[in-house]
């Protein structure tokens, strides 16, 4: 059986990789994408410790109740974009400095 | 014989995840990098087969890849130009991005290194689906319905976000 902490070794280089997509790419769509890798990591954590501890089904619904919020998330986020997209014809994150004081 | 080749199985996905995430956020091609997204998350759900959660399992791949990722996949095409055929993303930042990503990295391995976590493999605990549901309307019935909520009011706030502007009927 696979132990414990390989799930999380997994899930802490899918959580790191997200981090780096996040502060690296230029393209909000692509953040976007880097976001979804940082929820699954997480997702990945609270399955892999529901089944580790005796009758702990709880991180199973957390897990799902992360993946609506992830749902969300990205509905809200991309209806942003698009509207970043018909202002400045263009997606790209350091470029979009209009609100800047 | 069967464990070891179960073993096996798992950390070849294991390898493919990671393999499609480092696409993802250092491939040039947005639309290729969303294909990636795709492997990685049929392999999170191979994950959660393995824990024994069936049901997260299904609602991984129904969501994320039948959701999220057609959603991701319209913003990619609907943002860039449509004769622009090839969907460039550049990078910024690359040697702090990296630099911090691996401290992040550092900083976990040390944890999960460094606690002692004590966990038995509590067993494969069967299906699930039954038991998640007495749950959501159970102990968890007002996250659920905070949710549901949120779920509501990000579907209104998506749509009245997209509306051009003057088009008012």
């Amino acid at each position: 059986m696979i132990p414990l902490e390989h799930y999380l070794y997994i899930s802490a280089a899918l959580f790191s990789l997200g981090v780096f997509g996040v502060l690296t790419r230029r393209n909000a769509v692509n953040v976007l994408m880097s976001i979804e890798l940082i929820f699954n990591s997480a997702n990945i954590n609270l399955v892999a410790f529901s089944r580790f501890v005796e009758g702990a089904l709880g991180g199973q619904v957390f897990a799902l109740l992360v993946i609506v919020i992830a749902a969300c998330e990205a509905a809200v986020a991309l209806a942003i974009v698009m509207s970043l997209y018909r202002v400045v014809k263009h997606v790209n994150l350091d470029d979009a400095a209009e609100l800047k004081g | 014989m069967e464990s070891m080749a179960s073993a096996a199985i798992f950390y070849g996905v294991a390898a493919l995840v990671l393999g499609s995430a480092l696409y993802v956020v250092v491939g040039r091609n947005l639309v290729h990098s969303a294909f990636a997204l795709v492997a990685a998350f049929f392999g999170v759900a191979v994950f959660y087969v393995y824990l024994g959660a069936d049901f997260l399992a299904g609602a991984q791949v129904l969501i994320y890849v039948g959701g999220i990722l057609t959603l991701l996949l319209f913003g990619v095409m609907l943002t860039n130009r449509i004769y622009n055929l090839n969907l460039r993303s550049g990078a910024i930042q690359v040697v702090p991005g990296a630099l911090s990503a691996g401290l992040v990295f550092a900083l976990l391995v040390w944890i999960i290194q460094s606690v002692d976590w004590g966990a038995m493999d509590a067993g494969d605990p069967g299906p699930t689906s039954e038991s998640i549901g007495r749950l959501l309307v159970g102990d968890y019935l007002l996250p659920f319905e905070i949710a549901s909520v949120l779920l509501l009011i990000a579907l209104m706030g998506a749509a009245m976000l997209v509306r051009r502007r003057g088009s008012r009927s």
